[in-house]
């Protein structure tokens, strides 16, 4: 310690609203709906700078769509964003129900965050591949995956397609070009790079899209995925939905009090967007831009979703314990459907009277689906799969050591007196 | 051939049967690897195929998964086993789960080649054995030749295999087969019958082990390098053991194991990873469950020290003839 020099600190950054602050979003800066210029899809990397540091945004404060951005879309795609939106919150809020009435031991909810897949995936084709996290099953609600399925691996159940193998939401469809789920954060971020990059040695016309919450950008695997991309030009989307929070850690801890995560875009020659995440229209607008540079070859686009993690990480989480109540209706980017909302009814499209008729349909369409996935059995009630299927899909082929840990645990079953499957 | 002459030759064999065979890995294209396994492939099948790439190990292998997903069978590599490590959370979390997780809807048909082992004065980060890190995950298999007929043979078996494999290649026999006598000189393939290798297509099954010299007193179990020490050491103390070159260690041929072990009555385990946790201990517990009223002595473990693998001291940590001839002879005493 040399006495003429002051001592280091170390900073450890903090929320600004902890527990029962009053919250205040004021300096949250807000640019105006049609302040963003939209570049040539062929620009440089190196002319998004400013697009990186602002925000995307087509709905004005009057509830139109304005400027560069908007995607002009006819009221019926419109009206099914908002369909799609309102079934992904309805869905949620039953499954959260569900797992609270003891049916389920798991469930994650996306709510205010329903734009940034449901959007997004509209402004995708069906057969682009989807490299999702664990909170954009909007991407399977707007692609119309059966809600029944989805409820059968949500309760582990005898109509289950992954046989109980998964945890709850880990959902997998090949068909639907959505990508198997896993628990390890950010690792389908090099995947999706992967399958774009096979997309294009192949001469196919396909690209891949990927989601990562901005907590899992501090991973090694975005760091890697970025400069593959960049490297290969691959026909890759990176979404970073940044909801402001990694389960308890504010986006501080992924690096957010220095810069936006847009920024880190610029650094790999990537371009990089900024957009208003409750903005439908501002998601769909930069997807449909990103689909078109990967397209055309010109290579991949990271787009930063500035939004709110409305409620609870997942059942297992409390958010009252780390942060305001306050935050979610401070929140000065609102709801996404509200606004989208809003906006249908701004244009003659739509009305209140309409909008209650659509949201009893979805809630009762879910109501009706999870009363069919039931029938093949709930979570709770014991075990649905048959014991044996344990070992199948290790490998293609069952090997010896495998064949014997199989018969091990059905004589196991035997010798228990009771069966521990067969429901 | 030679050892990278085969395995050279089974990559252009595999890409020249399946337009979906892509290799792609540090130094691999336009060079052709550090060690020349992939020389001559990128100006053969082009850059869209073979291809170098950024230095990011979980980048190489998660891209190949990405890859193995769309449909193709890429066959990264990672330039040491040694610098694995960054990869391995995309190897057992990913590759090894894929099918299981997504109940076959997805699968990873890669197979990531990579030199392994010592030998070679090649310090801490270029010597490593870590085989048995991944033995540990199911869903991975693990492979590793003694040859060049066996590496060509069981490289197109892995290409052609629809689950991860990892291919372990021994560096200190890429060259010639080393008999563990580090101040002799260095021997070539050209002597050895291993290296007569056919220009065209063959397979050697994954799961299927070799039994490299039949014999009555004990059985020695090895694979890689140690499979020519093993062969050299049996000679000079003129014992009549039987040696099993395993080739795969996950899935692993038990039939033969127990078959040899069943006969001889007497079991030694050798490889150069280090010892606790190694390999080794798992056919030591397979041996003995399977095997254990044939046993006429204790099953005698021969590997490397519970060190990182030095440099100046790599004839001492290195289980060379002295360490396996000492062995032997306690073996065979009881």
């Amino acid at each position: 310690m040399r006495p003429n020099l002051p001592p280091l600190a170390l900073h450890v950054p903090e929320p600004r609203f902890r527990p029962g602050d009053p919250v205040d979003f004021a300096d949250v800066v807000i640019p105006p709906a049609d302040a963003a210029r939209r570049p040539d899809t062929s620009a440089q990397p190196a002319e998004f700078h400013e697009l990186a540091y602002t925000l995307v945004r087509v709905l004005d404060e009057n509830n139109q769509a304005v400027g560069a951005w908007n995607p002009r879309l006819a009221p019926e795609v419109l009206r099914r964003m908002l369909r799609a939106m309102a079934r992904t919150r309805a869905f949620d809020e039953r499954m959260f129900r569900a797992q609270r009435q003891g049916k389920t031991s798991f469930y994650m909810k996306c709510t205010g965050e329903e734009a940034v897949a449901v959007a997004a995936t509209l402004a995708l084709d069906y057969d682009d591949m989807c490299f999702p996290s664990y909170r954009q099953q909007g991407i399977l609600l707007t692609r119309d995956y059966p809600l029944v399925e989805m409820m059968n691996q949500i309760y582990s159940n005898r109509g289950d397609k992954l046989h109980g193998k998964q945890l709850p939401i880990m959902y997998s469809s090949k068909e639907t070009g959505f990508f198997s789920i896993s628990g390890n954060l950010t690792t389908q971020y090099p995947q999706a790079v992967g399958w774009a990059m096979a997309s294009a040695a192949k001469g196919d016309t396909r690209i891949a899209a990927a989601w990562c919450g901005e907590g899992s950008t501090a991973e090694g695997d975005f760091h890697s995925a970025c400069t593959f991309a960049a490297v290969y030009r691959a026909p890759v989307i990176f979404n970073v939905v940044n909801n402001q929070w990694a389960i308890s850690s504010f986006s501080g801890f992924a690096g957010a009090e220095a810069t936006t995560f847009a920024a880190r875009a610029i650094g790999y020659g990537i371009a990089g967007l900024r957009v208003d995440g409750n903005d439908a229209l501002a998601v769909y607008a930069a997807t449909q831009w990103a689909a078109e540079r990967a397209r055309t070859n010109q290579g991949p686009t990271l787009i930063e979703h500035f939004t709110y993690r409305a409620e609870g990480h997942s059942t297992s989480d409390d958010p009252s314990q780390y942060r305001s109540a306050e935050e979610a209706t401070a929140w000065p980017l609102g709801d996404p459907i509200a606004r989208l909302k809003a906006h249908l009814v701004a244009i003659g499209e739509w009305d209140d009277e309409r909008h209650a008729a659509m949201d009893r349909e979805v809630a009762e369409e879910v109501r009706a689906a999870q009363k069919e996935a039931e029938k093949n059995g709930v979570l709770g009630h014991g075990l649905h799969q048959p014991l044996d299927s344990l070992f199948d899909g290790v490998f293609e082929e069952m090997p010896w050591h495998l064949r014997e840990q199989q018969a091990q645990m059905l004589a196991e079953e035997a010798a228990s007196g009771r069966p521990w499957a067969r429901k | 051939m030679n050892m990278i002459q085969a395995i050279n030759s089974a990559l252009e064999v595999a890409m020249a049967r399946d337009p979906d065979v892509i290799v792609m890995g540090e130094d691999v294209g336009y060079f052709g690897g550090v060690f020349r396994a992939t020389a001559g492939l990128q100006k053969k099948f082009g850059k869209t195929r073979v291809f170098d790439t950024p230095i990011t190990e979980t980048g190489i292998v998660g891209v190949a998964i990405g890859m193995g997903a769309y449909g193709l069978r890429p066959v990264p590599e990672i330039q040491f086993a040694d610098y694995i490590y960054p990869a391995l959370d995309q190897l057992v979390s990913e590759a090894a789960r894929l099918r299981y997780r997504s109940n076959g809807d997805f699968t990873a048909p890669i197979t990531v080649r990579s030199p392994f082992g010592g030998g070679i004065f090649g310090g801490q980060t270029h010597s490593q054995s870590p085989e048995g890190i991944f033995t540990h995950v199911s869903g991975i298999k693990t492979v590793i030749p003694s040859t060049p007929y066996d590496a060509k043979g069981l490289l197109i078996a892995a290409i052609e295999d629809n689950d991860p494999v990892l291919f372990f290649e021994p560096k200190r026999i890429y060259n010639g087969p080393f008999d563990g006598h580090w101040d002799r000189p260095a021997k070539s393939w050209a002597q050895h019958p291993a290296a007569l290798v056919p220009t065209g297509y063959y397979r050697v099954p994954l799961g299927k082990a070799a039994v490299v010299r039949p014999g009555e007193a004990l059985t020695i179990l090895a694979y890689g390098t140690m499979v020519h020490v093993c062969q050299a050491v049996v000679e000079e103390a003129g014992i009549d053991a039987e040696i099993l070159d395993l080739r795969t260690l996950v899935p692993l041929d038990i039939e033969a194991i127990e078959a040899s072990v069943q006969k001889t009555g007497r079991c030694m385990i050798v490889h150069e990873a280090t010892r606790t946790s190694g390999f080794g201990a798992e056919l030591s517990a397979l041996v003995q469950e399977r095997c254990f009223y044939h046993l006429e002595a204790p099953i005698e473990r021969v590997t490397g020290f519970d060190t990182p693998y030095p440099h100046s001291l790599e004839w001492a940590y290195f289980p060379g003839p002295v360490r396996i001839g000492e062995a032997l002879k306690k073996v065979m005493r009881t």
